[in-house]
């Protein structure tokens, strides 16, 4: 089976920063696939290389089987492309956006009307404003008409919802879902844990490189794993004194308690008791659930060892 | 395909010109006000000299002198006085631009043969005090050459006289109106298309159009085409103007300049564009093109006569667009010259149009 899109040891510099470091990964058609890691870690340079915006200097990246450097012209009217920042004129009312892009790929508005019927529904009540005086929401839904009104096979989505309420994330994320279900590929980069679960597989990126491709289940039971909640009355000894013993590699404020990393060796029981006998009071050690928080913590420690 | 395309861009890149608060008024009211207001104030005719007269001689001559001075075309006599010291702090209050001064017996001692006046001028404004002291010395000569006719003590001299052809009263503002028109299509024909490429830099709309199949032929185009029209609409403007304001009259066919504005507004805007693709902010590519526009104002023939500057520079000034731009504007408006033996300057604009367009196409880049 082909692969909606594959990329293969793609490396890409900016003079002496190394962006992407042999990436390689592949998403299915038909395939909802997430791209995590923090702000720096390469996903747009992805994004740029799919939508032929940016060549790499080594390896091949393939979409709908077509080489992003060789067969751009064909490739670019097969894919849709939703950049991070907004993108579209803030001066063109909402339907003149959305015709000049359909002009653009030589298609009617109406002809692919029913695909992006569903997001168009809200925006269809003030066809005249201005796009720039849209809110973040209207903007994200105006934008992601825009990218379909050629019937792309395949959507890129460079972080869609920064800036965006939950309420419009969530909406958001089930036009995703419904889009997926016409058998659109869906590739979306995010840094949110609740939009990554709703995606079939995640690959996660940090400084250029892929570190794993695993469902968002594995992730969460991964991320899991050696990771505590302690609290007690006075939070930042707490702190410091986790900090000394020898089995914690990492411990940080999280919310209202503390995020304990520690490797095997550790017990709870045993730390709590240690932590009493140096005169805290209510200490209470329990396993946590990993989150991606908890994740681009560790990513980022790592980076600075 | 492209063709379809490119109405497609043509009609976004008009309906955002017309929305954008500034644009149309640049258009239409920057050369309203270059047109009105540079012609008055950018005037080197010297229109009235002011002199100061200190006659220490006090003769019938002494009075005539004085009297033909009044009367000349440019002269004024601002005041007579008597002493010297007087007159110098009416220099210096700004009240007399020339001072001309009579010395005592001075007919008594012309007819001797060894008579001096002295005429002296306020040299702060060059122009006004070079022109006015010769003014005023061609006025003493007459009204002394008269003089001496009448007392028999000079033949009467043949008359002489000198005629400026293709702008009979040396009127500066004729020379002037045509070539202001190039300093307006230089400004507005190469910032507004820098600044139109940059911002779509700036707010990102150019990723979303790069992905799409616009050829960079067909991009680069629809952000030149629309100063063609903003090119023919400042020169028909400044045409109007310079007819019912000036009174000034293509001599030459409309469509000469018409054409000539066509190939030069391209010139800027490619230009524009080039500066554009090489600048990721608004106030990097102000800074470049205003470092070209510079040189294109100050170079061009406009303020200083291309035949004036030194052999050098009258070099240099082979690469400046405007310059060619500027013959055939003075040519066809002054002496009406017929496109044919403008040829030249022609094929050289529309060199340098082909040029700058396909530099444009070709830095700017959809790939990194």
């Amino acid at each position: 089976m082909n692969e909606a899109i594959l990329l293969k040891d793609v490396t890409k510099r900016y003079g002496s920063l190394t962006a992407l470091d042999k990436v390689s990964f592949s998403v299915h058609p038909g395939e909802m696939f997430g791209l995590i890691g923090p702000d720096g870690s390469g996903k747009s340079t992805i994004y740029r290389i799919l939508a032929t915006l940016s060549v790499p200097d080594e390896g091949e990246a393939e979409v709908c089987g077509l080489n992003t450097v060789r067969d751009y012209r064909h490739l670019r009217t097969r894919i849709g492309y939703m950049p991070e920042k907004f993108s579209l004129y803030p001066d063109l009312s909402v339907m003149e956006n959305l015709r000049f892009f359909a002009a653009l790929f030589g298609v009617s508005v109406r002809e692919n009307f029913d695909l992006i019927a569903p997001i168009f529904g809200q925006l269809e009540r003030f066809p005249n404003r201005r796009a720039g005086a849209l809110s973040g929401g209207m903007k994200q839904k105006l934008a992601l008409s825009c990218a379909l009104i050629h019937r792309p096979e395949i959507l890129l989505l460079d972080e869609p919802t920064t800036g965006v309420d939950t309420v419009s994330r969530s909406e958001f994320w089930d036009t995703l879902a419904t889009l997926r279900e016409k058998g659109i590929t869906i590739l979306v980069s995010t840094s949110y844990m609740d939009e990554a679960n709703r995606c079939r597989r995640i690959a996660m990126i940090n400084r250029g490189r892929i570190l794993d491709t695993a469902t968002p289940e594995a992730l969460v039971a991964s991320l899991g794993e050696n990771l505590y909640n302690a609290s007690a009355t006075d939070m930042f000894r707490l702190l410091s004194e986790l900090r000394k013993l020898p089995e914690v590699t990492d411990c940080y404020t999280f919310g209202a308690t503390l995020h304990v990393v520690a490797d095997k060796d550790f017990i709870p029981a045993q730390a709590e008791k240690r932590i009493r006998d140096a005169g805290l009071k209510d200490v209470r050690i329990w396993p946590a659930k990993g989150t991606i928080e908890d994740l681009f913590i560790r990513l980022t420690r790592n980076e600075n060892s | 395909m492209q063709l379809r395309i490119l109405r497609a861009l043509l009609r976004k890149e008009v309906r955002l010109m017309m929305r954008n608060p500034l644009i149309p008024k640049i258009i239409l009211v920057m050369p309203l006000m270059v047109m009105l207001v540079i012609p008055l104030v950018a005037n080197l005719d010297v229109k009235q000299v002011n002199v100061c007269v200190v006659d220490n001689d006090h003769t019938q001559l002494s009075h005539r002198i004085i009297a033909d001075i009044e009367a000349a075309q440019c002269l004024k006599i601002a005041m007579v006085c008597d002493t010297y010291t007087e007159a110098m702090k009416s220099i210096e209050e700004g009240k007399a631009d020339v001072l001309l001064t009579i010395p005592p017996d001075y007919v008594r001692n012309l007819t001797a043969g060894n008579a001096q006046v002295s005429i002296e001028a306020n040299g702060v404004n060059a122009t006004k005090g070079m022109l006015g002291s010769r003014y005023v010395a061609q006025s003493v000569i007459g009204t002394l050459s008269q003089w001496q006719i009448e007392n028999g003590l000079l033949q009467p001299q043949p008359d002489m006289s000198v005629i400026y052809r293709f702008n009979p009263t040396l009127n500066f503002r004729n020379y002037m109106i045509p070539a202001l028109m190039v300093l307006l299509l230089i400004i507005i024909c190469g910032f507004l298309p820098a600044l139109n490429l940059v911002s779509e830099k700036e707010t990102g709309t150019i990723e979303a159009m790069n992905v799409t199949p616009v050829s960079r032929l067909t991009f680069v185009l629809s952000k030149l085409i629309p100063f063609w029209i903003v090119g023919l609409m400042v020169v028909t403007v400044g045409m109007l103007v310079g007819w019912l304001v000036y009174g000034l009259i293509p001599s030459g066919s409309i469509m000469a300049i018409y054409l000539a504005t066509i190939l030069f507004s391209l010139v800027m805007s490619g230009l524009g564009v080039t500066v554009a693709n090489s600048s990721s902010t608004m106030l990097q590519s102000v800074f470049v093109m205003f470092a070209f526009i510079i040189i294109f104002q100050l170079m061009n023939g406009l303020f200083t006569p291309i035949r004036s500057m030194p052999e050098w520079a009258q070099c240099i000034t082979y690469v400046i667009p405007p310059r060619y731009y500027i013959e055939i504007m003075r040519s066809v408006y002054l002496k009406g010259t017929p496109l044919a033996e403008l040829w030249q300057q022609y094929t050289i604009l529309f060199g340098f149009a082909v040029t700058l367009s396909v530099i444009a196409a070709l830095t700017y880049k959809k790939q990194a």
